[in-house]
């Protein structure tokens, strides 16, 4: 077997390992985007409102993936502590996804609707003053801390370019989205949930105005996690076999 | 590369044939016999893995194995194994009403122990890990009940939850009665001092006479000529040392001004059927049930 001439020339080295690579590349990557499998049949996702977006922003900058994965594994154990296990389809609009597999604290990809949005803001401030065994640290600014709202409408439009289904109208709007889901009086508020079904209208005590702040984001956040599937009419069987 | 064979004089090894700089060589030492089997071995192993499990991606799909292996069967498969192992007691728990669970030893045992698991993961996070409980979170092992404490009040409570989404929910919403302007803050101070009168812990005797008679007018409705509250509003007794959001003036005030409702989470639907009646009796059996 003659190879000199790898060994020689570094650029035809180079051509030789970009070939290799490519082809367990193609393999394994390319089919993902035409077999049909690899999306699931599930009802019910649709994207996060621009208030759950913005509180998405914000558990990623305080670092909760660090202790708590969002991904329900197809174990016994799990299933039976958490729910139903989670589905690739329940993180599709997810930039990025919150899997991970480093559990300090419990799974969270089930906890909405969970708690009441009292406790989370309660517990987000405080997590002692309910969890006397809990290692997780305070949030205590988040209540007081506005929400910036300013910059809403340019995320959702970077979400669209990566593939998540924001509609001209939703953008348009959303700002006053953002708003309307902590007024649940409001027409904006009815408005906010025919474009995104099952969005929850978020309500504690701490709220010092009438101006969203980031605690709202993230309990709206939280609140819906691994609500949005309609399990119901889930068949784990057919197209969805796994 | 040389085809003759060179064995270096010092090692009596084989060398590769390669010579850099006039006289420096590298000897050959091939991979020892059992690693490189063990590799072989691990490729067919590979094959194999590829014919029995989901493997390749086709045009179309992908290779199902001839196993037809999956994830999601087995899961489903390992939650029913492990509900038939538990003899029937599930099945009997979801026929049975709560009365007949509680009459026999041997199921309110395995409802006692599976609510208690269930309570610790899904409770406790507001009830406290021993049920005692929260500024805001009623304990659950005294018998003071805000919506009623015997065990099938407990799952009705379990199942629609209060305040919570379910349109079965139990709900009732006292007044703001500051927020809303119905009473100024001067009579929200006297009813305040006449609900600490009630329970023996008022000194400002004038204003608790006051707010007696504000009482009797806003406040009697639901929470009864008495004070004794009414569970079918879920109003609290207030004449006992029992407080949610604790006994202090500004604490009674400030639930005054804003007409405090906690919230729990209808339950029914997340968990099954018979953790729900496990959980009411576990609940139950904490101490305080009626």
């Amino acid at each position: 077997m003659n190879h000199d001439i790898f060994e020689k020339n570094s650029l035809i080295l180079l051509i030789g390992i970009l070939i290799v690579v490519s082809i367990g590349g193609l393999v394994q990557i390319a089919p993902l985007f035409w077999v049909d499998s690899t999306i699931e049949q599930v009802r019910g996702m649709r994207p996060y409102t621009p208030l759950e977006q913005a509180g998405r922003d914000i558990y990623v900058r305080e670092g909760c993936y660090n202790c708590h994965s969002q991904m329900i594994r197809t174990l016994r154990d799990e299933v039976e502590r958490y729910g139903h296990y989670s589905l690739a389809a329940e993180s599709m609009y997810d930039h990025p996804f919150q899997w991970g597999s480093k559990r300090t604290g419990p799974d969270l990809a089930r906890v909405g609707g969970k708690y009441s949005d009292q406790w989370h803001a309660d517990h987000l401030t405080d997590p002692r003053s309910l969890v006397r065994e809990s290692i997780m640290p305070g949030y205590p600014w988040l209540a007081a801390a506005p929400l910036r709202t300013d910059d809403i409408k340019p995320k959702l439009q970077t979400l669209r370019l990566v593939g998540v289904p924001y509609t001209d109208a939703m953008i348009e709007s959303a700002e006053r989205d953002l708003k309307a889901q902590i007024n649940p009086e409001s027409r904006a508020a009815r408005e906010l949930l025919t474009r995104y079904p099952k969005a929850k209208i978020v309500l504690f005590e701490q709220r010092a105005t009438k101006e969203p702040s980031e605690m709202d984001a993230l309990v709206a956040y939280l609140q819906i996690l691994g609500q949005m599937v309609d399990f119901a009419t889930f068949d784990a069987s057919g197209p969805n076999l796994r | 590369m040389s085809d003759r064979r060179d064995i270096d004089q010092v090692t009596g090894a084989e060398t590769t044939g390669h010579v850099w700089d006039d006289d420096i060589k590298e000897l050959n030492k091939p991979l020892p016999r059992w690693w490189l089997l063990t590799f072989y071995a691990c490729i067919l192993w590979a094959v194999g893995y590829w014919i029995a499990y989901p493997a390749w991606p086709t045009l179309t799909g992908y290779t199902k194995g001839t196993l037809g292996y999956s994830q999601r069967q087995v899961v489903a498969r390992e939650v029913a194994a492990a509900s038939e192992a538990q003899g029937g007691l599930r099945a009997q728990i979801a026929s049975l009403p709560l009365a007949d669970i509680l009459k026999n030893p041997d199921l309110s045992r395995f409802a006692d122990a599976a609510g208690r698991a269930a309570f610790a993961e899904n409770c406790a996070p507001c009830h406290g890990r021993g049920a005692q409980g929260a500024s805001g979170y009623p304990n659950l092992r005294d018998d003071d009940w805000l919506w009623g404490g015997k065990p099938e009040d407990i799952l009705q409570t379990l199942r629609y939850g209060i305040r919570s989404e379910h349109k079965q929910t139990r709900v009732s919403q006292m007044p703001r009665f500051g927020l809303d302007n119905l009473l100024d803050d001067k009579q929200i101070f006297d009813v305040a001092e006449y609900v600490l009168s009630i329970s023996g812990g008022t000194i400002a005797k004038d204003a608790a006479a006051r707010g007696a008679l504000i009482f009797k007018e806003q406040c009697a409705v639901c929470h009864g000529d008495d004070g004794k509250g009414k569970l079918e509003q879920g109003a609290p007794n207030l004449t006992d040392q029992i407080w949610l959001y604790g006994n202090t003036i500004d604490a009674i005030v400030t639930s005054i001004r804003t007409g405090r409702g906690g919230v729990m989470p209808a339950w029914e639907g997340r968990l099954d059927p018979v953790t729900l009646k496990a959980l009411a009796v576990y609940v139950h059996s904490l101490g305080g049930g009626q």
